[in-house]
């Protein structure tokens, strides 16, 4: 038997597929927060990622340094993802949607039909306003967006946001930047169940907390399609060794998941024959 | 004529377009996208896009974002 043949058919060429893009690597990154452009270049590079988020901002006008981050990104490499971070209305955030779809058209990236929208509520626990988000949802996907929305992970706002037209529903393991992990897998075992209910491939994304890569194996264990991260790797102690560490932790958890994992015993079964042992058992 | 730029007023001549105003800001065309007073002005519209007194921009550009 070749090496070969103990690949699952579904291992070879196993992508993820949001709406009508196709992505080769099932971690998205973000751009933020890196100690310099330079090092972010690195760690998407390492990362393996091949769709990166940005934000929208207002141009400085005057900046002294006359750095911006399209001229340390190869976007003929990267699928963008731009977000309405920062919004705290369904208006505003509509508005910053359509400013990032007008620079990625004038970038010629693919992106340009697709938005990451995050509708915030409160500045303390950047946690998203589901009836804002819900609004927004509907206005965009009007708008012809390909919607990805930043949501908790409550299964019946998931659900309506699907419902309201969203491309991909991408639950937060815990509050963004917060490195806690997935808080509640039960609450996204409930996403998963009620999102892919008769539409397998609708694809679900773990948005924010993730702190370290068994993070990202826990998550994709329980069957998402993807992970979104950015602090988890930007503030590593050493971010470049972090995005391997990433990249490693999506490959495990999607493998594990796919593999099927044994389930959970309270007690011991042996793992070696228990006939023809020559030690007598004890009583 | 007076204008808001990103929130700081600025002072242009009358017949100053989306166009020329990028141009005077020394910005790359193709990094920033512009807003005049809450709607968006295509790319394919800064060169006729007449600003006029009061007008509020919002010119912005991609960040490092998650």
């Amino acid at each position: 038997m070749t090496a070969g043949a103990h690949i699952p058919d579904t291992q070879l060429g196993d992508h993820l597929q949001v709406g009508t893009h196709s992505l080769a690597s099932r971690l998205i990154v973000g751009t933020g927060k890196y100690a310099s452009y330079e090092l972010m270049g690195e760690a998407l590079a390492l990362s393996g990622t091949d769709c990166i988020t940005v934000a929208v901002r207002r141009e400085r006008l005057v900046d002294a340094r006359g750095q911006n981050i399209l001229d340390f990104l190869d976007t003929s490499r990267y699928t963008l993802l731009p977000n309405t971070a920062g919004c705290f209305s369904a208006e505003d955030a509509v508005r910053v949607a359509r400013l990032g779809r007008e620079i990625l058209f004038g970038l010629e990236n693919p992106g340009a039909d697709w938005v990451k929208l995050e509708v915030l509520a409160d500045t303390k626990t950047l946690l998203p306003d589901p009836v804002a988000t819900l609004q927004a949802t509907e206005l965009l996907v009007a708008d012809g967006f390909q919607v990805l929305c930043y949501t908790s992970d409550d299964p019946i706002v998931a659900r309506r946001l699907k419902q309201a037209g969203a491309t991909s529903v991408m639950p937060a393991g815990s509050p963004i930047g917060s490195g806690q992990g997935i808080l509640n897998p039960n609450n996204i075992r409930i996403c998963l169940e009620y999102l892919k209910d008769g539409d397998p491939d609708y694809p679900v994304i773990v948005d924010a907390g993730v702190g370290t890569a068994s993070d990202v194996t826990i998550a994709m264990e329980l069957g998402v399609d993807g992970v979104l991260l950015n602090t988890g790797i930007a503030h590593a102690t050493d971010p470049l060794q972090m995005a391997l560490a990433m990249k490693a932790g999506i490959e495990a958890g999607r493998l594990a998941y796919l593999a099927g994992r044994i389930p959970k015993k309270l007690y011991a079964t042996a793992s070696s024959p228990e006939t023809g042992t020559i030690a007598p058992k004890p009583r | 004529m007076k204008i808001l730029v990103n929130g700081t007023p600025r002072e242009v001549p009358e017949t100053t377009t989306v166009a020329d105003l990028l141009s005077q800001l020394e910005m790359t065309a193709s990094h920033v996208a512009v807003e005049v007073n809450l709607e968006l002005v295509p790319r394919a519209r800064h060169h006729e896009f007449q600003l006029r007194e009061a007008d509020r921009l919002e010119v912005v550009t991609l960040v490092g974002g998650g």
